[in-house]
Protein backbone atom coordinates (compact mmCIF):
# COMPACT_ATOMS: atom_id res chain seq x y z
CA UNK A 1 0.00 0.00 0.00
CA UNK A 2 2.77 2.38 1.03
CA UNK A 3 4.82 1.61 -2.08
CA UNK A 4 1.78 2.13 -4.29
CA UNK A 5 1.22 5.57 -2.74
CA UNK A 6 4.91 6.38 -3.13
CA UNK A 7 4.90 5.36 -6.76
CA UNK A 8 1.74 7.35 -7.45
CA UNK A 9 2.77 10.53 -5.65
CA UNK A 10 5.48 11.54 -8.13
CA UNK A 11 3.49 11.12 -11.36
CA UNK A 12 0.33 12.59 -9.79
CA UNK A 13 2.08 15.71 -8.52
CA UNK A 14 3.89 16.24 -11.85
CA UNK A 15 0.60 15.73 -13.73
CA UNK A 16 -1.13 18.29 -11.49
CA UNK A 17 1.66 20.80 -12.13
CA UNK A 18 1.27 20.15 -15.87
CA UNK A 19 -2.52 20.73 -15.64
CA UNK A 20 -1.89 23.93 -13.66
CA UNK A 21 0.48 25.16 -16.35
CA UNK A 22 -2.00 24.27 -19.09
CA UNK A 23 -4.89 26.01 -17.31
CA UNK A 24 -2.72 28.98 -16.38
CA UNK A 25 -1.26 29.52 -19.84
CA UNK A 26 -4.09 28.55 -22.20
CA UNK A 27 -7.47 28.35 -20.45
CA UNK A 28 -7.69 31.16 -17.87
CA UNK A 29 -8.31 34.67 -19.21
CA UNK A 30 -5.78 37.49 -19.07
CA UNK A 31 -6.20 40.06 -16.29
CA UNK A 32 -7.96 43.36 -17.04
CA UNK A 33 -4.97 45.39 -15.79
CA UNK A 34 -1.95 43.05 -15.85
CA UNK A 35 -2.79 41.19 -19.05
CA UNK A 36 -0.86 37.94 -19.54
CA UNK A 37 1.50 38.83 -16.71
CA UNK A 38 -1.14 37.60 -14.27
CA UNK A 39 -0.36 34.01 -15.33
CA UNK A 40 2.59 34.02 -12.95
CA UNK A 41 0.05 34.08 -10.13
CA UNK A 42 -0.50 30.35 -10.79
CA UNK A 43 3.12 29.60 -9.88
CA UNK A 44 4.61 32.28 -7.65
CA UNK A 45 2.15 32.29 -4.67
CA UNK A 46 2.08 28.47 -4.62
CA UNK A 47 5.88 28.31 -4.50
CA UNK A 48 5.91 30.90 -1.69
CA UNK A 49 3.21 28.98 0.18
CA UNK A 50 5.25 25.78 0.07
CA UNK A 51 8.53 27.49 0.99
CA UNK A 52 7.38 29.74 3.81
CA UNK A 53 4.49 27.95 5.43
CA UNK A 54 4.72 24.26 4.53
CA UNK A 55 8.50 23.69 4.42
CA UNK A 56 9.77 26.05 7.08
CA UNK A 57 6.65 25.48 9.21
CA UNK A 58 7.30 21.76 9.06
CA UNK A 59 10.97 22.33 9.90
CA UNK A 60 10.00 24.41 12.95
CA UNK A 61 7.45 21.87 14.19
CA UNK A 62 9.84 18.93 13.69
CA UNK A 63 12.62 20.86 15.45
CA UNK A 64 10.33 21.55 18.40
CA UNK A 65 9.35 17.88 18.52
CA UNK A 66 13.03 16.92 18.50
CA UNK A 67 13.87 19.33 21.33
CA UNK A 68 10.91 18.18 23.42
CA UNK A 69 12.35 15.29 25.53
CA UNK A 70 9.23 13.10 25.25
CA UNK A 71 9.15 13.19 21.46
CA UNK A 72 12.89 13.31 20.80
CA UNK A 73 13.68 11.16 17.79
CA UNK A 74 16.13 11.33 14.90
CA UNK A 75 13.11 10.92 12.61
CA UNK A 76 12.15 14.54 13.37
CA UNK A 77 15.72 15.71 12.78
CA UNK A 78 15.79 14.06 9.36
CA UNK A 79 12.34 15.39 8.49
CA UNK A 80 13.35 18.94 9.48
CA UNK A 81 16.54 18.72 7.42
CA UNK A 82 14.65 17.37 4.40
CA UNK A 83 11.99 20.08 4.69
CA UNK A 84 14.60 22.85 4.95
CA UNK A 85 16.56 21.58 1.96
CA UNK A 86 13.47 21.45 -0.26
CA UNK A 87 12.21 24.71 1.29
CA UNK A 88 15.39 26.55 0.29
CA UNK A 89 14.91 25.38 -3.31
CA UNK A 90 11.31 26.67 -3.26
CA UNK A 91 12.45 29.97 -1.70
CA UNK A 92 14.93 30.51 -4.53
CA UNK A 93 12.21 29.68 -7.09
CA UNK A 94 9.85 32.11 -5.30
CA UNK A 95 12.41 34.91 -5.59
CA UNK A 96 13.15 34.11 -9.24
CA UNK A 97 9.47 34.02 -10.29
CA UNK A 98 8.79 37.18 -8.26
CA UNK A 99 11.68 38.87 -10.00
CA UNK A 100 10.34 37.87 -13.43
CA UNK A 101 7.00 39.46 -12.48
CA UNK A 102 8.66 42.53 -10.96
CA UNK A 103 10.68 43.50 -14.05
CA UNK A 104 7.72 44.44 -16.30
CA UNK A 105 5.51 45.57 -13.40
CA UNK A 106 7.86 47.65 -11.27
CA UNK A 107 10.54 48.20 -13.91
CA UNK A 108 13.27 46.48 -11.87
CA UNK A 109 14.34 42.90 -11.23
CA UNK A 110 14.76 43.61 -7.52
CA UNK A 111 13.60 46.27 -5.10
CA UNK A 112 14.35 46.67 -1.39
CA UNK A 113 10.79 45.99 -0.43
CA UNK A 114 10.07 44.56 3.06
CA UNK A 115 8.49 41.36 1.69
CA UNK A 116 11.31 40.68 -0.77
CA UNK A 117 14.08 41.53 1.66
CA UNK A 118 12.68 39.47 4.53
CA UNK A 119 12.15 36.51 2.16
CA UNK A 120 15.73 36.72 0.90
CA UNK A 121 16.92 36.91 4.52
CA UNK A 122 14.85 33.84 5.35
CA UNK A 123 16.53 31.94 2.53
CA UNK A 124 19.99 32.93 3.79
CA UNK A 125 19.06 31.95 7.37
CA UNK A 126 18.06 28.47 6.25
CA UNK A 127 21.13 28.15 4.03
CA UNK A 128 23.04 28.77 7.29
CA UNK A 129 21.04 25.90 8.81
CA UNK A 130 22.15 23.62 5.96
CA UNK A 131 25.76 24.74 6.48
CA UNK A 132 25.42 23.96 10.19
CA UNK A 133 24.27 20.43 9.35
CA UNK A 134 27.56 19.82 7.59
CA UNK A 135 29.63 20.52 10.70
CA UNK A 136 31.00 17.14 11.83
CA UNK A 137 29.47 16.22 15.20
CA UNK A 138 27.84 13.34 17.01
CA UNK A 139 24.34 12.93 15.44
CA UNK A 140 22.32 13.98 18.51
CA UNK A 141 24.51 17.03 19.18
CA UNK A 142 24.19 18.09 15.54
CA UNK A 143 20.44 17.50 15.66
CA UNK A 144 20.06 19.66 18.79
CA UNK A 145 22.12 22.52 17.36
CA UNK A 146 20.23 22.40 14.07
CA UNK A 147 16.86 22.30 15.83
CA UNK A 148 17.70 25.49 17.75
CA UNK A 149 19.00 27.17 14.57
CA UNK A 150 15.81 26.20 12.70
CA UNK A 151 13.62 27.72 15.41
CA UNK A 152 15.64 30.96 15.37
CA UNK A 153 15.36 31.15 11.59
CA UNK A 154 11.63 30.34 11.62
CA UNK A 155 10.98 33.56 13.59
CA UNK A 156 11.38 35.33 10.24
CA UNK A 157 8.37 33.48 8.74
CA UNK A 158 5.68 35.61 10.48
CA UNK A 159 7.77 38.71 9.71
CA UNK A 160 7.65 37.80 6.01
CA UNK A 161 3.91 37.12 6.19
CA UNK A 162 2.96 40.34 7.97
CA UNK A 163 5.55 42.53 6.23
CA UNK A 164 2.94 43.73 3.72
CA UNK A 165 0.70 44.77 6.62
CA UNK A 166 3.32 46.26 8.96
CA UNK A 167 5.20 48.31 6.38
CA UNK A 168 4.35 50.29 3.25
CA UNK A 169 5.46 47.85 0.57
CA UNK A 170 5.44 47.63 -3.20
CA UNK A 171 4.51 43.96 -2.93
CA UNK A 172 0.76 43.50 -3.03
CA UNK A 173 -1.13 42.19 0.00
CA UNK A 174 -2.39 38.62 0.32
CA UNK A 175 -4.88 37.56 -2.35
CA UNK A 176 -6.40 34.66 -0.40
CA UNK A 177 -5.06 34.75 3.17
CA UNK A 178 -5.73 38.46 3.70
CA UNK A 179 -6.73 39.79 7.16
CA UNK A 180 -10.46 39.75 6.22
CA UNK A 181 -10.22 36.26 4.69
CA UNK A 182 -12.05 37.51 1.61
CA UNK A 183 -10.25 36.25 -1.51
CA UNK A 184 -9.91 38.84 -4.28
CA UNK A 185 -9.77 36.24 -7.06
CA UNK A 186 -12.76 34.36 -8.47
CA UNK A 187 -14.01 31.77 -10.94
CA UNK A 188 -11.63 29.70 -13.05
CA UNK A 189 -8.71 31.84 -11.99
CA UNK A 190 -9.40 31.02 -8.32
CA UNK A 191 -9.72 27.29 -9.06
CA UNK A 192 -6.49 27.27 -11.04
CA UNK A 193 -4.77 29.09 -8.19
CA UNK A 194 -6.12 26.52 -5.73
CA UNK A 195 -4.95 23.67 -7.98
CA UNK A 196 -1.46 25.20 -8.11
CA UNK A 197 -1.32 25.18 -4.30
CA UNK A 198 -2.30 21.50 -4.20
CA UNK A 199 0.09 20.56 -7.03
CA UNK A 200 3.17 22.25 -5.58
CA UNK A 201 2.38 20.99 -2.07
CA UNK A 202 2.30 17.43 -3.46
CA UNK A 203 5.60 18.05 -5.27
CA UNK A 204 7.04 19.20 -1.93
CA UNK A 205 5.78 16.05 -0.14
CA UNK A 206 7.24 13.86 -2.89
CA UNK A 207 10.62 15.60 -2.69
CA UNK A 208 10.71 15.49 1.12
CA UNK A 209 9.98 11.76 1.14
CA UNK A 210 12.78 11.18 -1.38
CA UNK A 211 15.17 13.39 0.59
CA UNK A 212 14.25 11.68 3.87
CA UNK A 213 15.02 8.26 2.36
CA UNK A 214 18.33 9.54 1.05
CA UNK A 215 19.26 10.89 4.49
CA UNK A 216 18.33 7.58 6.14
CA UNK A 217 20.39 5.63 3.60
CA UNK A 218 23.33 7.99 4.08
CA UNK A 219 23.26 7.45 7.85
CA UNK A 220 22.97 3.67 7.39
CA UNK A 221 25.88 3.85 4.94
CA UNK A 222 28.01 5.66 7.51
CA UNK A 223 27.23 2.94 10.09
CA UNK A 224 28.13 0.19 7.63
CA UNK A 225 31.38 1.95 6.68
CA UNK A 226 32.28 2.32 10.36
CA UNK A 227 31.52 -1.36 11.05
CA UNK A 228 33.62 -2.43 8.04
CA UNK A 229 36.47 -0.17 9.13
CA UNK A 230 36.36 -1.67 12.63
CA UNK A 231 36.43 -5.22 11.24
CA UNK A 232 39.36 -4.33 8.98
CA UNK A 233 41.27 -2.74 11.87
CA UNK A 234 40.67 -5.73 14.13
CA UNK A 235 41.83 -8.13 11.44
CA UNK A 236 45.04 -6.12 11.14
CA UNK A 237 45.62 -6.72 14.85
CA UNK A 238 45.06 -10.48 14.53
CA UNK A 239 47.45 -10.94 11.64
CA UNK B 1 25.43 32.90 38.10
CA UNK B 2 26.71 36.49 38.36
CA UNK B 3 29.81 35.43 40.30
CA UNK B 4 30.64 32.87 37.59
CA UNK B 5 29.93 35.48 34.94
CA UNK B 6 32.39 37.91 36.51
CA UNK B 7 35.03 35.17 36.79
CA UNK B 8 34.70 34.22 33.12
CA UNK B 9 34.61 37.86 31.97
CA UNK B 10 37.73 38.64 33.99
CA UNK B 11 39.51 35.58 32.57
CA UNK B 12 38.63 36.47 28.96
CA UNK B 13 39.66 40.10 29.38
CA UNK B 14 42.89 39.12 31.11
CA UNK B 15 43.77 36.74 28.26
CA UNK B 16 42.97 39.52 25.79
CA UNK B 17 45.10 42.04 27.68
CA UNK B 18 48.04 39.61 27.60
CA UNK B 19 47.68 38.34 24.04
CA UNK B 20 46.61 41.72 22.53
CA UNK B 21 45.00 39.94 19.57
CA UNK B 22 42.16 42.47 19.45
CA UNK B 23 44.63 45.37 19.54
CA UNK B 24 46.91 44.08 16.80
CA UNK B 25 44.44 42.25 14.56
CA UNK B 26 40.82 43.30 15.08
CA UNK B 27 41.34 47.08 15.47
CA UNK B 28 43.65 47.36 12.41
CA UNK B 29 41.12 45.31 10.42
CA UNK B 30 38.30 47.71 11.42
CA UNK B 31 40.32 50.76 10.36
CA UNK B 32 41.30 49.00 7.15
CA UNK B 33 37.64 48.36 6.34
CA UNK B 34 36.90 52.10 6.79
CA UNK B 35 39.78 53.00 4.47
CA UNK B 36 38.67 50.45 1.87
CA UNK B 37 35.13 51.85 1.91
CA UNK B 38 36.56 55.30 1.25
CA UNK B 39 38.70 53.91 -1.63
CA UNK B 40 35.63 52.21 -3.11
CA UNK B 41 33.33 55.25 -2.83
CA UNK B 42 35.88 57.88 -3.79
CA UNK B 43 37.19 60.85 -1.82
CA UNK B 44 34.06 63.04 -2.15
CA UNK B 45 33.35 64.25 1.43
CA UNK B 46 29.58 64.64 0.87
CA UNK B 47 29.08 61.03 -0.22
CA UNK B 48 31.29 59.67 2.58
CA UNK B 49 29.46 61.72 5.18
CA UNK B 50 26.08 60.59 3.89
CA UNK B 51 27.20 56.95 3.82
CA UNK B 52 28.96 57.11 7.20
CA UNK B 53 26.15 55.48 9.30
CA UNK B 54 26.01 52.39 7.06
CA UNK B 55 29.77 52.19 6.63
CA UNK B 56 30.37 52.50 10.37
CA UNK B 57 27.94 49.69 11.14
CA UNK B 58 29.23 47.42 8.41
CA UNK B 59 32.79 47.91 9.64
CA UNK B 60 31.62 47.18 13.17
CA UNK B 61 29.73 44.02 12.14
CA UNK B 62 32.63 42.59 10.15
CA UNK B 63 35.10 43.39 12.92
CA UNK B 64 32.78 42.00 15.59
CA UNK B 65 32.78 38.64 13.81
CA UNK B 66 36.58 38.59 14.11
CA UNK B 67 36.39 39.57 17.78
CA UNK B 68 33.79 36.85 18.39
CA UNK B 69 35.97 34.25 16.67
CA UNK B 70 38.77 35.18 19.02
CA UNK B 71 36.52 35.01 22.10
CA UNK B 72 35.21 31.58 21.08
CA UNK B 73 38.70 30.32 20.27
CA UNK B 74 39.64 30.92 23.92
CA UNK B 75 36.84 28.57 24.98
CA UNK B 76 37.80 25.91 22.45
CA UNK B 77 41.53 25.74 23.12
CA UNK B 78 43.36 23.43 25.50
CA UNK B 79 40.19 21.70 26.69
CA UNK B 80 39.00 24.90 28.36
CA UNK B 81 35.39 23.88 27.89
CA UNK B 82 35.92 20.64 29.80
CA UNK B 83 37.87 22.43 32.53
CA UNK B 84 35.16 25.02 33.15
CA UNK B 85 32.56 22.26 33.29
CA UNK B 86 34.63 20.29 35.81
CA UNK B 87 34.90 23.45 37.93
CA UNK B 88 31.11 23.41 38.18
CA UNK B 89 30.58 26.84 36.64
CA UNK B 90 27.01 27.70 35.78
CA UNK B 91 26.58 27.56 31.95
CA UNK B 92 24.40 30.69 32.10
CA UNK B 93 27.22 32.39 34.01
CA UNK B 94 29.75 31.33 31.35
CA UNK B 95 27.48 32.74 28.64
CA UNK B 96 27.00 36.02 30.48
CA UNK B 97 30.72 36.29 31.30
CA UNK B 98 31.79 35.75 27.72
CA UNK B 99 29.10 38.16 26.52
CA UNK B 100 30.21 40.86 28.97
CA UNK B 101 33.89 40.46 28.04
CA UNK B 102 33.08 40.61 24.32
CA UNK B 103 30.83 43.64 24.95
CA UNK B 104 33.76 45.42 26.60
CA UNK B 105 35.99 44.65 23.60
CA UNK B 106 33.32 45.81 21.15
CA UNK B 107 32.80 49.08 23.03
CA UNK B 108 36.55 49.75 22.73
CA UNK B 109 36.29 48.91 19.02
CA UNK B 110 33.30 51.24 18.63
CA UNK B 111 35.30 54.12 20.16
CA UNK B 112 38.13 53.56 17.67
CA UNK B 113 35.71 53.28 14.74
CA UNK B 114 33.82 56.39 15.88
CA UNK B 115 37.06 58.36 15.97
CA UNK B 116 37.78 56.95 12.50
CA UNK B 117 34.52 58.12 10.91
CA UNK B 118 34.78 61.55 12.58
CA UNK B 119 38.32 62.03 11.27
CA UNK B 120 38.07 60.33 7.88
CA UNK B 121 34.43 60.93 6.89
CA UNK B 122 34.00 64.36 8.60
CA UNK B 123 30.99 63.17 10.60
CA UNK B 124 29.43 65.68 13.00
CA UNK B 125 27.29 64.22 15.78
CA UNK B 126 24.38 66.32 17.03
CA UNK B 127 22.66 63.99 19.51
CA UNK B 128 25.40 62.22 21.45
CA UNK B 129 23.18 60.48 24.00
CA UNK B 130 21.34 58.62 21.24
CA UNK B 131 24.57 57.52 19.59
CA UNK B 132 26.20 56.39 22.85
CA UNK B 133 23.07 54.55 24.02
CA UNK B 134 22.65 52.76 20.68
CA UNK B 135 26.31 51.73 20.59
CA UNK B 136 26.23 50.34 24.15
CA UNK B 137 23.02 48.37 23.65
CA UNK B 138 24.08 47.14 20.21
CA UNK B 139 27.43 45.92 21.59
CA UNK B 140 25.52 43.84 24.15
CA UNK B 141 23.19 42.39 21.50
CA UNK B 142 26.04 41.67 19.06
CA UNK B 143 28.00 39.91 21.79
CA UNK B 144 25.04 37.81 22.99
CA UNK B 145 24.26 36.61 19.44
CA UNK B 146 27.92 35.90 18.65
CA UNK B 147 28.50 33.84 21.80
CA UNK B 148 25.23 31.93 21.38
CA UNK B 149 25.83 31.15 17.71
CA UNK B 150 29.46 30.36 18.44
CA UNK B 151 28.28 27.50 20.63
CA UNK B 152 25.95 26.38 17.83
CA UNK B 153 28.73 26.49 15.25
CA UNK B 154 30.62 23.83 17.16
CA UNK B 155 34.13 22.71 16.24
CA UNK B 156 36.84 25.32 15.87
CA UNK B 157 37.85 24.02 12.43
CA UNK B 158 34.50 24.88 10.85
CA UNK B 159 33.63 27.92 12.97
CA UNK B 160 35.86 30.36 11.09
CA UNK B 161 33.77 30.09 7.94
CA UNK B 162 30.45 29.08 9.43
CA UNK B 163 30.03 31.80 12.06
CA UNK B 164 29.66 34.73 9.60
CA UNK B 165 27.07 32.77 7.58
CA UNK B 166 25.03 32.08 10.72
CA UNK B 167 25.48 35.36 12.55
CA UNK B 168 25.35 38.10 9.91
CA UNK B 169 21.75 37.42 8.73
CA UNK B 170 20.60 37.37 12.37
CA UNK B 171 22.35 40.70 12.92
CA UNK B 172 20.53 42.41 10.04
CA UNK B 173 18.04 44.13 12.43
CA UNK B 174 21.00 45.50 14.45
CA UNK B 175 22.58 46.85 11.28
CA UNK B 176 19.34 48.55 10.20
CA UNK B 177 18.43 49.94 13.63
CA UNK B 178 22.00 50.95 14.45
CA UNK B 179 22.48 52.79 11.17
CA UNK B 180 19.13 54.61 11.65
CA UNK B 181 20.15 55.64 15.19
CA UNK B 182 23.50 56.87 13.84
CA UNK B 183 21.79 58.88 11.09
CA UNK B 184 19.35 60.37 13.63
CA UNK B 185 22.26 61.26 15.93
CA UNK B 186 23.95 63.06 13.03
CA UNK B 187 20.82 65.16 12.54
CA UNK B 188 19.97 68.00 14.89
CA UNK B 189 17.16 66.19 16.74
CA UNK B 190 16.73 62.48 17.65
CA UNK B 191 13.76 62.11 15.21
CA UNK B 192 12.79 58.44 14.96
CA UNK B 193 16.07 57.39 16.59
CA UNK B 194 14.30 56.61 19.85
CA UNK B 195 12.17 53.95 18.15
CA UNK B 196 15.19 52.35 16.53
CA UNK B 197 16.95 52.40 19.91
CA UNK B 198 14.05 50.44 21.37
CA UNK B 199 14.50 47.86 18.56
CA UNK B 200 18.13 47.46 19.65
CA UNK B 201 17.04 47.11 23.31
CA UNK B 202 14.47 44.40 22.47
CA UNK B 203 17.01 42.57 20.29
CA UNK B 204 19.63 42.58 23.06
CA UNK B 205 17.13 41.51 25.73
CA UNK B 206 15.75 38.63 23.61
CA UNK B 207 19.17 37.21 22.80
CA UNK B 208 20.43 37.62 26.37
CA UNK B 209 17.46 35.61 27.66
CA UNK B 210 17.81 33.00 24.89
CA UNK B 211 21.52 32.69 25.63
CA UNK B 212 20.98 32.24 29.37
CA UNK B 213 18.41 29.51 28.70
CA UNK B 214 20.04 27.73 25.75
CA UNK B 215 23.80 28.04 26.25
CA UNK B 216 23.91 25.15 28.76
CA UNK B 217 22.06 22.62 26.58
CA UNK B 218 24.09 23.75 23.53
CA UNK B 219 27.39 23.15 25.26
CA UNK B 220 26.49 19.65 26.46
CA UNK B 221 28.50 17.20 24.41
Amino acid sequence: MRHTLDKLLGPVSVALVAITVWLGLFVTPPDAQQGDLVRLVYIHPALAWVALYVAFGMAAVCSLLYLWPRTRSMVFDRLAASAVEVGVVFTVLTLITGSIWGRPTWGVWWTWDARLTSTALLGVLFIGYLALRRVPAEPHIRARRCAVAALFAAVDVPIVHFSVVWWQTLHQGATVLNPNLTPTIHGLMAWTLLLSFVAFTLVFVWMVIARYRLETLREEGEDVELAEALVARRSEGVS
Amino acid sequence: MWRDAMLVAERDLRIEMRSKVALWQVVPFAILVLLLFAFALGPGPALLKESAPGLFWLALLFSSVLAAQRSLAIEGSDATRESTRLMGLDPAGIFLGKTLALTGELIALEIVLMAGVILLFHVVVGTWWLLVASLLVAALGLSAVSVLYGSLAGGARMRATLLPVLVLPILAPVLIAGARCFASAMANGPGLGGRWLSVLCVFAAVYLVLGIVLYGPMEES
